[in-house]
């Protein structure tokens, strides 16, 4: 018998150590249909037939956030065959609140009641045989860091999914709340099996207010009568209103529960020991000096000693494969055109790719530990009033801080925040982060024009970038993501070690990733590049890139930069070039003005660039649309290729609208 | 009283939740209904937002959305 598992609890519950404990590296991630919410499944380990779906952490089943919407889908229409619920022992009230809507859901549900052992090391016990009475379900204690009842758990699970083991009970209500639930349920019994809702649970959500359930309904005029009346008399009986009501109701009948089933429930050593932690990272006037030394070891560790030591033993491989390849090719006598596609165009394109593998894989083995360590939150809480302004929260401040350093990494940090609006926002964002492959571009201008001002031109285009992020994502909170954001609640979860497991499970799922888009995406974006570089229009191979096809687009789109200060087809084309990677600018000015070696560039540029224009230039090329391998990882998070498309052309229209500006001004004062 | 008012260090009790929509419920799911007990752990180095310790965990709001909650406060 095939069985399907859905894995659901609140964030930081430990719900991914417990998918990794259960599936081991044999994991599929996507997301789900339609949002860039991340679903994971994976077969059980040792059980062939038994799929485990990750379903996102969250704390209720209300209808406000992507997140949760996709989980009570999933839940409502795939009917899993049982939903594994794990909660934290040491939080165990705030985590039963999403138990018991679950319950109602009428499925097979089994508690995985997680952190066992530090309950067990500070004294406090909790009475598993008197909470399974209380709820009704089975209860399994674990600790899914030590990968201790897991067994037990994958095994009392599937036994509750072939018996079909329904919840025992359901009445957690008392009083008016009561009434009103019962009431309802019987009023709307006919619309809810139409509907395909479990009954039970439609009933609260219409005593909550859900409108989305009420719409899914599809209600008559009499009944929602009956509904206002019945409601408005509960929340006059109860003095407050539904939503309060409902969530007055759980949490009573919750103390209820853990008043008999948990005794001496005091602060565990774990938790004080967190707090001091905390009472260091988050000091008054030590939090921010910490957090930007921990970001600069972070950085100097990942582009300058283990990434870039790394990317240059890929370099170096590639390399050997490059010249090997074009050794045999040209002992074979192959055609010009294969062994230039092979070499210049696959070799080269996909290769200077994937010397970026090694950075990611590093910086997200960095990021999983300060995430998974429970610090990221701590960022999030010291940062979150610089950030507030423009809509985000302090969530989205470490992604943004790592487009300085390279946009791909940043882009798939985004995948933490908590909310769709957040992670498309923060995505839309990061490319007005200078990248550090912009660098060349600058070093080169600066050197050409700003020899006097080279220090300061470099910091004005850093600041520039920054302000024109903190613009634009004004703009954007007015426009596209009007309305009111997710709110900023959040949980500090305790500083707890990392799993390595999980970390290097999260580290291999981000390198996978990538090198699936090198392949596929990136790959293809480079051959035609490539293809455009290398031929003319009658695709006659061409010695000299400046009559190829590439050229002839850049000669016809160079009027558009007119305005800017250089309607030049060399400047257009290299711009064109720059999409495969920011530095391949700087070497296609060099093959165009022909220049020998890069030193050479510097004095030629002053041919076609006033000093004006190559400002203009740099601010174009810092704000301008990301490389490909930045465009096929904001695909991947947008989920699309429509949304893509649109990011690209907001950052093309606003680079060249300040440009503009910039050009423009400068040239009445100067 | 509004929790946003509370000093560090000091505990109180919730009397009500005002406001609307999706943020008053998150406050509510996140357990702060009323009677239940709260201490004010931290302020953010920048002034906002707080961070307060309910049902043994710490979660953090803004000071706006603390406004939002009515408190009493209790002495030790």
């Amino acid at each position: 018998m095939k069985i399907t598992f859905a894995l659901i609890g609140n964030p930081n519950s430990g719900k991914t150590t417990l998918f990794n404990q259960m599936t081991g590296s044999n994991q599929h991630v996507g997301n789900f249909p339609g949002v860039t919410v991340e679903k994971k499944d994976g077969p059980v380990r040792g059980h062939k037939d038994v799929t485990v779906v990750d379903l996102p952490g969250i704390y209720s089943l209300s209808p406000y956030t992507a997140e949760e919407v996709v989980t009570r889908d999933f839940l409502i229409f795939d009917k899993p065959d049982a939903i594994i619920n794990i909660i934290d022992a040491t939080n165990i009230e705030r985590n039963l609140y999403l138990t018991l809507q679950l319950m109602e859901l009428d499925i097979p549900i089994i508690l995985a009641l997680n952190m066992m052992d530090e309950i067990r090391g500070n004294g406090t016990s909790i009475d598993i045989e008197k909470l399974e009475q209380e709820l009704g379900i089975p209860v399994v204690p674990i600790s899914a860091s030590k990968n201790d009842g897991v067994d037990e758990l994958t095994h009392r699970a599937i036994k509750c999914a072939e018996t079909k083991a329904k919840p025992k009970k359901l009445d957690f209500c008392s009083g008016h709340v009561h009434n009103a639930i019962h009431s309802i349920a019987h009023l709307v019994s006919e619309e809810a099996e139409t509907a395909g809702l479990p009954l039970r649970f439609a009933a609260t959500k219409i005593v909550e207010g859900d409108k989305l359930i009420m719409e899914r309904l599809r209600l008559m005029e009499p009944e929602l009568d009956i509904i206002h009346h019945i409601v408005g008399d509960m929340e006059h009986h109860l003095n407050t209103d539904r939503e309060a009501a409902m969530a007055d109701m759980r949490y009573r009948y919750i103390e209820k529960i853990c008043s008999a089933a948990v005794i001496k429930q005091g602060q565990t050593k774990e938790h004080l020991r967190s707090v001091k932690i905390d009472n260091v990272l988050t000091h008054k006037y030590f939090a921010l000096p910490i957090f930007l030394c921990i970001m600069l070891l972070v950085f100097w560790l990942t582009f300058s000693v283990i990434g870039s030591g790394l990317s240059e033993l890929m370099t170096a491989g590639i390399d050997a494969g490059t010249s090997t390849v074009d050794h045999t090719m040209n002992h074979f006598n192959v055609s010009p055109a294969l062994h230039s596609l092979v070499i210049n165009g696959i070799f080269a394109g996909v290769g200077s790719v994937l010397t970026f593998l090694p950075i990611i894989v590093v910086l997200f083995f960095f990021l999983s530990i300060l995430e998974d360590s429970g610090y990221m939150a701590r960022v999030a809480f010291v940062m979150d009033k610089l950030l507030r302004k423009i809509g985000l929260s302090g969530r989205s401040f470490v992604p943004m801080l790592i487009g300085f350093g390279c946009s791909v990494p940043a882009i798939m940090a985004t995948r933490t925040l908590p909310s769709e609006r957040d992670r498309k926002m923060t995505i839309m964002l990061i490319p007005f982060m200078s990248c550090s492959a912009k660098l060349p571009i600058y070093a080169v201008f600066t050197s050409a024009f700003f020899t006097e001002y080279k220090a300061l031109v470099m910091i004005s285009l850093y600041v520039m970038g920054m302000v024109v992020g903190i613009l634009a994502g004004i703009i954007l909170k007015r426009t596209m993501f009007e309305g009111s954001p997710v709110p900023f609640v959040m949980e500090l979860p305790s500083y707890r070690l990392p799993s390595m497991k999980s970390v290097l499970l999260k580290m291999w799922e981000r390198a996978v990733d990538f090198i699936k888009r090198a392949f596929t995406i990136i790959f293809i974006a480079t051959i035609i590049i490539w293809m455009l570089q290398s031929f003319d229009f009658g695709f006659n191979m061409v010695g000299n890139t400046g009559n190829s096809m590439l050229a002839s687009i850049g000669k016809s789109i160079a009027p558009v930069f007119a305005p800017l200060g250089f309607a030049d087809w060399r400047a257009a084309t290299a711009l064109i070039t720059g999409l495969t990677a920011k530095e391949a600018v700087v070497s296609t000015f060099a093959i165009l003005l022909g220049a020998g070696d890069p030193s050479s560039v510097v004095s030629l540029l002053s041919h076609i660039f006033t000093p004006l224009a190559a400002f203009s230039f740099l601010t174009f090329s810092l704000l301008y649309m990301p490389c490909v391998a930045a465009m096929a990882a904001v695909k991947r998070e947008m989920g699309g290729w429509k949304s893509a498309a649109l990011v690209m052309m907001f950052q093309t229209l606003i680079a060249w609208i300040v440009a503009m500006a910039i050009f423009q001004v400068g040239s009445l004062i100067l | 009283m509004k929790l946003d008012k509370l000093k560090t260090g000091k505990s109180a009790v919730i009397k009500s939740i005002s406001g609307e929509g999706s943020l008053r419920r998150r406050l509510l799911e996140m357990g702060l209904t009323p009677n239940t007990r709260v201490m004010v752990r931290k302020v953010a180095p920048l002034g906002d937002p707080i961070e307060i310790f309910l049902r043994s965990y710490e979660l953090t709001i803004r000071l706006e959305d603390a406004r939002k909650i009515e408190i009493v406060e209790v002495s030790e």
